[in-house]
């Protein structure tokens, strides 16, 4: 999967049934290009462009995730880091949560 | 570049609260959510010293969370409760079966004895074989008219005092809403009690009431309690629906709205002078209903003789016919 060094590596989960979207897997080891700078939001549309599985509507809406789904950047909420304008680091685990499935 | 603890007690924060936009660490966190719940107990006198209370349990995140809480809270304030998971399997082959293994892991950790009622020892027909006759269009219908009453039935067997279920702030915020627009008075002054009670019914609490979906989600992620989160086979599609979705496109703009919403709906009160539907019990099983004969006993007798559309829908012809009948036989009556 990898190739060097070059890219942005980060570790993307999906929880709460958001995991459901995705072929049921929970964990996903990525190389993001090189090519730009990488912020949360641009990771939103390369998520859906290359992990999503089905149903984009359900994983995003306009350019920020569906409201009802948890954004966690290394156990820490997303809403502290200025959600989509985060600038990804390497190794950073991105985790969303989907709190809109049972009860 | 991380952001510190409100509670200014060194730490970094791992999340941001809807409800007061506080920056919190995990431990102050816990503290205040735990709090939170405890004093929506205290404050509306939810229990009794002595009671037994069966926890509504779906091996979902609400009750997951609230199993725990529960007993940890009984252990710390000495409530002197006695505690029961109590779960209904509806009979839906790849769905229930995984979620009752979850509940009966709740059991093992929290060391709760655990009563699984099923649909088919309660009406004599499982979610399968009813989706097998009626096929998948008013499914959800008769699983949630069914679920509602047997929590009450299991609670009969279990001699509980009271049921507790796992309903959260946004749970009923989307019901304020829902009865707002459907107009129903009865229900609204209803839905935003955090305990209810009734003859020839159970009393039903709700300790999660003014806890935020949010909040469940992220405590139970980081205290790593184990649920089932999937979606039920029969209605892969629906979510939740409007109100909910609402509901949420409002918290994103306003994070309070839910908690303000729950007031709204705690300070609406109907004028004395309105006349509320009584509440009386099904002359067939027994139940609480609002009318003679109740949903899931309409509903079991439409199964029953081969007409499963009886009782679905206001506007069914079934129930027009059925009002025609009763306005004739008022007059000839009086
Ligand atoms: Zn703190
Ligand atoms: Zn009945």
């Amino acid at each position: 999967m990898s190739s060097g060094d070059d890219g942005l590596h980060v570790i993307i989960e999906f929880g709460g049934g958001a995991e459901l979207l995705f072929d049921k897997q929970k964990r996903h080891v990525v190389n993001l290009p090189a090519d730009r700078e990488w912020t949360l939001k641009l990771l939103l549309f390369w998520i859906r462009d290359n992990l999503l599985k089905e149903r984009p509507e359900l994983f995003l809406q306009g350019d920020t995730v569906r409201p009802g789904i948890l954004v966690l950047v290394n156990d820490a909420d997303w809403e502290l880091l200025g959600q989509g304008e985060y600038r990804l680091q390497k190794g950073d685990t991105i985790l969303f949560i989907s709190t809109l499935h049972g009860g | 570049m991380p952001v510190l603890c409100s509670a200014k007690c060194g730490n970094n924060a791992i999340l941001k609260r809807p409800k007061t936009g506080d920056a919190l660490c995990k431990e102050c966190f816990y503290w205040a959510f735990e709090t939170e719940i405890h004093n929506t107990i205290d404050n509306g006198k939810l229990f009794k010293s002595g009671d037994k209370v069966a926890i509504g349990a779906s091996g979902g995140k609400d009750s997951t969370v609230l199993a725990y809480v529960l007993k940890l809270l009984n252990e710390r304030y000495n409530y002197g409760l006695q505690l029961f998971l109590l779960s209904i399997d509806e009979g839906i082959t790849g769905y229930r079966d995984d979620s009752l293994e979850t509940v009966k892991q709740n059991r093992d950790d929290y060391e709760m004895p655990l009563k699984i009622l099923s649909y088919e020892e309660l009406y004599g027909w499982t979610m399968d074989s009813i989706v097998a006759q009626i096929g998948r269009k008013n499914n959800c219908t008769f699983c949630g008219v069914f679920r509602r009453q047997a929590l009450d039935r299991g609670a009969a067997l279990l001699g509980v005092d009271c049921i507790a279920t796992g309903h959260n702030a946004d749970d009923i915020a989307e019901t304020v809403l829902m009865n707002v627009l459907r107009g129903d008075i009865a229900r609204l002054q209803r839905c935003t009690s955090a305990i209810t009670s009734g003859e020839g019914s159970i009393t039903r609490c709700k300790p999660l009431k003014y806890t935020y979906e949010k909040e469940i989600v992220m405590y139970a992620y980081f205290k790593r309690l184990v649920y089932f989160s999937t979606e039920c086979v029969f209605a892969p599609n629906a979510y939740r629906g409007h109100a909910r979705a609402y509901l949420k496109d409002l918290e994103k703009i306003r994070p309070s709205a839910i908690i303000d919403i729950i007031h709204s709906g705690e300070r609406l009160q109907a004028k004395g002078t309105i006349k509320m539907p009584e509440r009386r019990n099904c002359s067939r099983c027994g139940f609480v209903s609002s009318c003679e004969v109740c949903k899931a006993c309409v509903l079991l007798e439409g199964l029953n003789r081969g007409m499963p559309k009886l009782g679905i829908g206001k506007s069914s012809k079934v129930r027009l016919q059925q009002a025609e009948v009763n306005r004739l036989k008022t007059r000839i009556n009086f």
